[in-house]
C-alpha cells in the first residue's frame, strides 16, 4: 500500500525568484515536495515546484571531492584567511540575515565587498548617488498612478505579476476602474510581448535611450527640439510632445526602467536621465521613477550592504574601513584586471554569466562558494557548499524591489545547512584563525 | 562563409526563466542558445528557422539556432535570452561602472558555408 | 561589579549636584553600596565628573529613510574621517549619515547611551529594527509614523474615535514600535495626491474629510487613553516657512492641555510671511511653554556645516530641494507617509540659516523649565548628532557664544535678542536638557539618572576649560555595568536594548483590517507585523491606562 502523506498548506509564503517579491502564494505540499504554489506566475510556479529535494549532492564538495560541512568550513576559512585581496560577492539570492554575515566576513577580511547590483541595477545606483530618485513604493502605483511608463525592460517575461499586482490592471484608491484609469507607454527598442500591455509602444533605436530621455527633459522645459531627433531615435517629435503633454497632465505618472537602460552604453547616464526626468516632472505634477530590480533579494544586499558600510557595492574594506569605487573594486574589474586571489561567492553564479577573462581569473584562485544548485562557479570551486534554498527551506527576509522588508514563510526542510549557518561557522573559524597565525605549511597548501 | 553585423540584445525570456532552476537541462541549454532575428535579415541571409549560425565578438564565438523574431526586432538587431552562452560574447572593459557593455553591443552574425557546416541540418533546410 | 569613587556626581534628577560619590554597579544596574562586594574592582574618578548616559530622544539613525541617505552621500562619508575596524568592533563611515556600526560606537564615544530614531514608516519598521541590531552599543528604540496614515484619516473623518485607538495599538505593536509620530499631520497626504500641502490646521484632506487640527487632536487623545509613555511625538504642520510659529502656537493650543512633544521646535519658530526671510518668534512660543506644563519640546538646533536633511515630510523635502538645488530622494510609502531628503549646507553669512541658529540657542537659554526644553540637533536635520559638544559649550560659556556669533551674520543675529542673552547653563543643566529630561520625556525610568535601580550607562568627564572638548572626549563610558569606552576607544562590542510598546488592543477590528489590506496594501496583511525576533534585546516599557 502506498502512504500518502497529508497535504498541508503554507499560506502567505514569498516567492523570492524575482523582485517582485510576491507574498500572496499558498503552497500546498505534501510529504517534502511543493505540489500547488497558487497565485504564483510562470516563473514562481517553476520556482516553487521544480524544487528539487536533493538529498543526493553531497553537502561539500572540497577540490571537487564529497566533504562534511565542517571540513569545507575548515578550508574555506583557511582559504579567505590566507588571502591577501579576495572579493565576496553575490548576495541577491540569500536572506538579510546571510547578507549581514557575509558582510562581517569582507569587514573582518579587510575584503572586496560586491554584490551582483554591480551587473545589473549598478549603474541605476550610480545615478542614485548623483541625482537621487523621486520614488515610491509599489502600492502608490496601485493606488494612484493614472500613467505609468516602462522603459528598457520587458516585466511581461521578467516580472510576470507586476502588471496585474501593482502596475497595470490593480484598483487602487484613487484607481477604482483599475487598467481603465491608467495610460500605459512602453519604451523598448524590441516590441516584447510587454507591448501588448501597453496603450503606445515607442520603439527606440538601440543605444539611443538618452537622447530620447534628453529630447523629453528638454520639452518639459520648453527648450525646442530639433526635429532631427527623429533619425537619431527613431521616435518623431511629434509623438515625444504628445508624450510629455500627456505626462504633465498626468495626475501621478510613474517610470520603471529596466536594465535595457543600466546595461546600454551610457549606463548610469541613462539611469540620471531618466531619474532627472521624473523629477523636472514634479514641477507640474507628481512623477516617480523606480528601477526594476531582478533577484528576489538585491535590493536587501543594496541596503544592507549600504547600512554596514554606506555604499551599496563595490566596496574595498583593506585599509581598515569601506571605500567605494566602481569599476576599482567591482567584481568584473578585479577578476578581468587579474587582481583577487581569492573569492568567497554566495547565491550567484559569475562562471556562468560574467565576461569570458573574469571567468577565466576566477578558475585561476581558490574560491569559496554557497549554492544550492551545483553551479558553473560551484564546479570550478575550491570549496563548495550545498546549502539550503531561501523562501522554501530558510526564513528570514528579503527586501521586495521598493525596498519593502518581508519575511519569508519555508515550506519544506532541508537537510543542507543554510547560507546563514554555514557564513557564521566561516566567519567563527576566520576569526579564530586570524586571532592565532596560519602555520606555515597550511600557507604552502594555499599555494599548492 | 557570409557575415554580417548586428546588435545584439541579450534579456530575460520567460522560457530561461523557468528552466533557470536547473542549467544543466536540456531546455535550458536549448532556450540559451537560440538566436531571435528579424524576419527579412533572415530571408536576406538565406536563413530559415532551425539554422545555426555562429555569432563573434572579441570575446568568443558562439554557435546559436536561428528563430523568427516576427515583429519584436528590427532589422539589425537580434535578442537571445541571457546564458552562459550570451555572457561568453561580452568584453570585460565597464568603463570604470563595474558594468561590462551587456545590452546592444555589436556581433558579427556568421552564416556557415553549406558544405564546410558540419551541423546537423538537413539540406532541405538551406533551399 | 564596579565600584566608582571619588568622582563628583551630577545628577539632577536626584538631586545630587556635583557632590563626590560612590557609584556601586551590580548586574548593570546602580546599586546601594551596601549590595556590592568588598571585592568588586574599583575605577577611581577622582577629579572626573560623573554623569548619566546621554539619551537622544530624536533622531534619525535607522530604517528607510536614513538608509536612503546612506546611498545618496558618498560624497558626504568620503570628506569624513573613517571608522576602522578593530579586533573587536565593526569598521564603518561617518559623515552626516553613519553607517550602523558606526553610529553606535559614536554616540557611545560621546557618553550617549540611549538614542531614538524619531520617524519610522510601519511598512519599514522590519527594516529599522534590523538595522538596530546593527547598531552596537547604545539603548533604541523609535517612533512609528502615524500622522498621514490612511486609516487614521479614514477613522477620523468617519468619527471612529475608539476604532482609531485600537488601530494605533495594534500598528504600534505590529511594528514594535515605542511612540506615537506625527509628520506634518495631512500635508504629506496632500503632497503624494498631487504634489502640494497643507497651509493651516482647518485645511481639508480630501477624501478623508480631515484636518490638520483632527489628527492631531485624535492622535494625543489616542494616545493618552492608551497610557503610551512617550506623549505623541508632532512635527507641526508648516515647517520651515517663515510665519509658521502661529501654526505652532495654534497646534499647542489646538491640544487642550492634552500631553504632546513637539519636535525640533527651532524649526517652527519663525515670524514673518511665507516666502520671505524668517525672524525669531521664540519668546511668544516660550510663554506658551512656560505656562503649559502638557507640552515639551527638543530644539533641533542648526549647526553650521554640511548635513542632509532628512524627514517623512515628502513636501519640505521637495522645498529644500528647490530652495538648494540639490540632489532630492523622494519616498512616498503607500497608505501610510512620505520621505525627502536633500543635502544641505547652514551658512553662517546666511541670514536665514543665521536666524535659525539663534533661534535654536534662544529657547534653550529663554527656556524656564529645562525638564520640558530638551537638546536634539534633530540629527542630522539641524547638524550631526557629533555637534553636541559644541553646543553644550555654547550653551555654557558666554564668551564663546559671543566668540562665534561674530562670525554669524549680524542682521540676523540683531533681529532676535540672543546678543542680549548672557545666560550660561551650569552642569546639571546640561545634563537634564542631555540626559534627565529626555529620559523622563520618553518615560524611561532607569534612564537619564544615578539613582538606585538605574540602570548602569555613566558617562565619566575630565573636566577642562573648554566644555566642548570635555563632552568630546569623555573619559570612561559604561554601558550596562561595563567600561566599554576607555579614553576614546570602544573596547568591545555591546548588543544594546529595543523599547517597544504594546498596547492592548480588540480583536474585533481585524476583520475591517484585513480587507483594508487587502484592497490597498500590495503586501499580506500577514505578513505585515513584526515578529518578536527582529528585536535585538527587546524590553517591552508598560502602558498605564487610566
Amino acid at each position: 500500500m502506498e502512504a500518502t502523506a497529508a497535504a498541508r498548506v503554507v499560506e502567505h509564503a514569498t516567492c523570492t525568484f524575482c523582485g517582485c517579491v510576491c507574498d500572496d502564494i499558498d503552497l500546498t505540499v505534501e510529504g517534502n515536495r511543493i505540489t500547488k504554489a497558487k497565485n504564483a506566475c510562470v516563473l514562481g510556479k517553476a520556482w516553487f515546484l521544480d524544487h528539487q529535494p536533493e538529498d543526493r549532492r553531497p553537502e561539500a564538495l572540497v577540490g571537487g571531492e564529497p566533504a562534511t560541512t565542517a571540513a569545507a568550513v575548515e578550508e574555506a576559512a583557511r582559504v579567505l584567511a590566507t588571502a591577501r585581496y579576495p572579493v565576496v560577492y553575490g548576495l541577491s539570492d540569500t536572506t538579510a540575515e546571510a547578507q549581514r554575515v557575509a558582510v562581517e566576513i569582507a569587514d573582518r577580511l579587510g575584503a572586496c565587498l560586491d554584490t551582483t547590483t554591480s551587473v545589473c541595477h549598478g549603474p541605476s545606483g550610480i545615478a542614485f548617488q548623483e541625482v537621487g530618485e523621486p520614488t515610491c513604493t509599489l502600492g502608490e502605483i496601485k493606488n494612484r498612478a493614472d500613467m505609468v511608463i516602462f522603459w528598457g525592460g520587458n516585466p511581461a517575461e521578467s516580472h510576470p505579476r507586476h502588471f496585474t499586482k501593482y502596475s497595470v490592471t490593480p484598483k487602487g484608491t484613487y484607481i477604482p476602474n483599475g487598467r481603465k484609469d491608467r495610460y500605459v507607454v512602453l519604451v523598448d527598442v524590441r516590441r516584447t510581448l510587454s507591448a501588448r500591455a501597453a496603450d503606445l509602444f515607442l520603439q527606440v533605436k538601440p543605444g539611443k535611450d538618452f537622447e530620447v530621455l534628453w529630447a523629453l527633459r528638454g520639452l518639459v522645459k520648453g527648450v525646442a527640439i530639433d526635429p532631427a531627433i527623429e533619425a537619431e531615435t527613431g521616435i518623431p517629435l511629434a509623438t515625444l510632445e504628445a508624450l510629455v503633454e500627456r505626462m504633465k497632465r498626468a495626475r501621478f505618472g510613474v517610470f520603471l526602467f529596466g536594465m535595457g537602460l543600466s546595461m546600454t552604453r551610457g549606463k548610469h547616464y541613462n539611469a540620471a536621465a531618466i531619474l532627472t526626468l521624473a523629477r523636472d516632472l514634479n514641477q507640474f505634477t507628481r512623477f516617480l521613477a523606480k528601477p526594476m530590480r531582478g533577484h528576489g533579494n538585491v535590493t536587501g544586499a543594496d541596503n544592507v550592504v549600504s547600512w554596514s558600510t554606506g555604499y551599496p557595492f563595490g566596496i574595498n574594506l583593506g585599509r581598515g574601513y569601506p571605500r567605494f569605487n566602481p569599476g576599482e573594486f567591482t567584481t568584473v574589474d578585479l577578476l578581468v584586471r587579474g587582481e583577487a586571489d581569492a573569492a568567497l561567492i554566495i547565491s550567484a553564479d559569475p562562471a556562468a554569466n560574467f565576461p569570458q577573462a573574469a571567468i577565466e581569473h576566477l578558475r585561476r584562485i581558490p574560491t569559496v562558494v554557497l549554492d544550492p544548485a551545483l553551479s558553473a562557479t560551484a564546479r570550478i570551486a575550491r570549496v563548495a557548499f550545498t546549502t539550503a534554498t531561501y523562501g522554501i527551506n530558510v526564513a528570514g527576509t528579503v527586501y521586495r524591489m521598493d525596498d519593502v522588508p518581508i519575511r519569508l514563510r519555508p515550506a519544506v526542510p532541508s537537510r543542507y545547512p543554510s547560507d546563514e549557518d554555514v557564513l557564521r561557522a566561516i566567519a567563527r573559524r576566520i576569526r579564530e584563525l586570524r586571532e592565532a597565525p596560519v602555520p606555515a605549511s597550511a600557507d604552502a597548501r594555499a599555494a599548492g | 562563409m557570409r557575415s554580417e553585423t548586428f546588435i545584439l540584445i541579450p534579456g530575460r525570456s520567460t522560457d530561461q526563466g523557468t528552466s533557470v532552476g536547473d542549467k544543466s537541462s536540456a531546455q535550458y541549454q536549448e532556450v540559451t542558445r537560440r538566436l531571435r532575428v528579424n524576419p527579412a535579415d533572415l530571408a536576406r541571409l538565406g536563413l530559415r528557422a532551425g539554422d545555426r549560425v555562429r555569432l563573434r565578438t572579441g570575446s568568443a564565438e558562439i554557435e546559436v539556432t536561428c528563430l523568427s523574431a516576427g515583429d519584436e526586432l528590427p532589422s539589425g538587431m537580434l535578442f537571445i535570452a541571457y546564458g552562459p552562452e550570451s555572457s561568453r560574447l561580452l568584453g570585460g572593459e565597464t568603463h570604470g561602472t563595474g558594468m561590462p557593455d551587456s545590452k546592444g553591443f555589436q556581433v558579427e552574425l556568421i552564416v556557415p558555408d553549406p558544405a564546410a557546416d558540419a551541423g546537423p541540418a538537413p539540406p532541405a533546410f538551406r533551399a | 561589579m564596579l565600584r566608582v569613587v571619588n568622582g563628583r556626581v551630577y545628577d539632577p534628577a536626584n538631586g545630587v549636584d556635583g557632590e563626590v560619590r560612590t557609584l556601586a554597579i551590580r548586574d548593570g544596574r546602580i546599586v546601594a553600596e551596601a549590595e556590592l562586594g568588598r571585592n568588586a574592582p574599583t575605577l577611581d574618578a577622582r577629579g572626573l565628573l560623573v554623569l548619566p548616559g546621554g539619551v537622544d530622544l530624536h533622531s534619525h539613525i535607522a530604517g528607510p529613510k536614513v538608509n536612503a541617505a546612506r546611498k545618496l552621500r558618498p560624497e558626504d562619508h568620503r570628506r569624513a574621517p573613517p571608522v576602522p575596524r578593530t579586533p573587536t568592533t565593526r569598521s564603518g563611515v561617518m559623515g552626516s549619515t553613519p553607517s550602523t556600526f558606526a553610529t553606535g560606537y559614536s554616540y557611545a564615544r560621546l557618553g550617549y547611551t540611549t538614542v531614538f530614531d524619531a520617524a519610522v514608516p510601519p511598512l519599514g519598521a522590519r527594516h529599522a529594527h534590523e538595522e538596530l541590531h546593527d547598531t552596537p552599543v547604545i539603548d533604541k528604540g523609535f517612533f512609528v509614523l502615524m500622522g498621514n496614515n490612511e486609516y487614521v484619516l479614514r477613522c477620523l473623518g468617519k468619527g471612529e474615535r475608539e476604532k482609531l485607538r485600537h488601530f494605533v495599538a495594534w500598528l504600534l505593536g505590529a511594528a514594535k514600535g515605542y511612540a506615537v509620530k506625527l509628520v506634518n499631520p495631512g500635508g504629506v497626504e496632500v503632497w503624494k495626491q498631487g504634489g502640494g500641502n497643507v497651509k493651516g490646521l482647518d485645511d481639508v484632506v480630501a477624501p478623508h474629510g480631515v484636518t490638520p487640527r483632527q489628527i492631531i487632536v485624535g492622535l494625543t487623545q489616542a494616545v493618552a487613553e492608551l497610557g503610551i509613555p512617550h506623549p505623541a511625538h508632532v512635527h507641526a504642520n508648516n515647517l520651515g516657512i517663515a510665519g509658521n510659529w502661529a501654526t505652532t502656537l495654534e497646534t499647542m493650543r489646538a491640544i487642550e492641555g492634552r500631553r504632546a512633544h513637539f519636535a525640533h521646535v527651532q524649526f517652527h519658530s519663525y515670524g514673518g510671511e511665507p516666502g520671505a526671510q524668517p525672524s525669531s518668534r521664540v519668546r511668544e512660543l516660550i510663554d506658551y511653554v512656560d505656562g503649559h506644563p502638557n507640552i515639551s519640546v527638543d530644539v533641533g538646533q542648526v549647526v553650521f556645516g554640511d548635513t542632509t536633511s532628512m524627514t517623512g515630510d515628502g513636501p519640505l523635502g521637495y522645498f529644500l530641494h528647490n530652495v538648494t538645488g540639490h540632489k532630492w530622494f523622494n519616498g512616498d510609502v503607500e497608505m501610510e507617509e512620505g520621505c525627502g531628503i536633500v543635502p544641505i549646507r547652514y551658512k553662517p553669512g546666511s541670514r536665514v540659516h543665521a536666524t535659525q541658529w539663534a533661534i535654536g540657542l534662544e529657547w534653550l537659554l529663554l527656556a524656564k523649565d529645562p525638564w520640558r526644553v530638551v537638546l536634539s540637533t534633530d540629527h542630522p536635520n539641524g547638524g550631526s548628532f557629533l555637534a553636541y559638544p559644541q553646543i553644550v559649550r555654547l550653551l555654557m560659556d558666554r564668551e564663546y557664544r559671543k566668540q562665534t556669533m561674530r562670525a554669524v551674520n549680524s542682521k540676523a543675529l540683531a533681529k532676535t535678542t540672543l546678543p542680549e542673552l548672557d545666560r550660561e547653563y551650569s552642569l546639571s543643566e546640561v545634563v537634564i536638557v542631555t540626559r534627565a529630561a529626555p529620559a523622563r520625556l520618553l518615560g524611561l525610568s532607569r534612564k537619564g539618572h544615578l539613582g538606585v535601580g538605574a540602570d548602569a550607562d555613566v558617562a565619566i568627564l575630565s573636566p577642562g576649560p573648554d566644555w566642548q572638548q570635555v563632552f568630546e572626549a569623555p573619559r570612561y563610558v559604561i554601558k550596562d555595568g561595563a567600561v566599554l569606552v576607555d579614553d576614546g576607544e570602544v573596547r568591545g562590542d555591546h548588543e544594546g536594548r529595543t523599547y517597544h510598546v504594546e498596547p492592548p488592543w480588540d480583536p474585533a477590528i481585524l476583520p475591517e483590517l484585513r480587507k483594508w489590506f487587502a484592497d490597498f496594501y500590495t503586501i499580506e496583511f500577514e505578513n505585515y507585523p513584526v515578529d518578536p525576533e527582529y528585536l535585538a534585546r527587546p524590553e517591552r516599557i508598560a502602558t498605564v491606562t487610566g
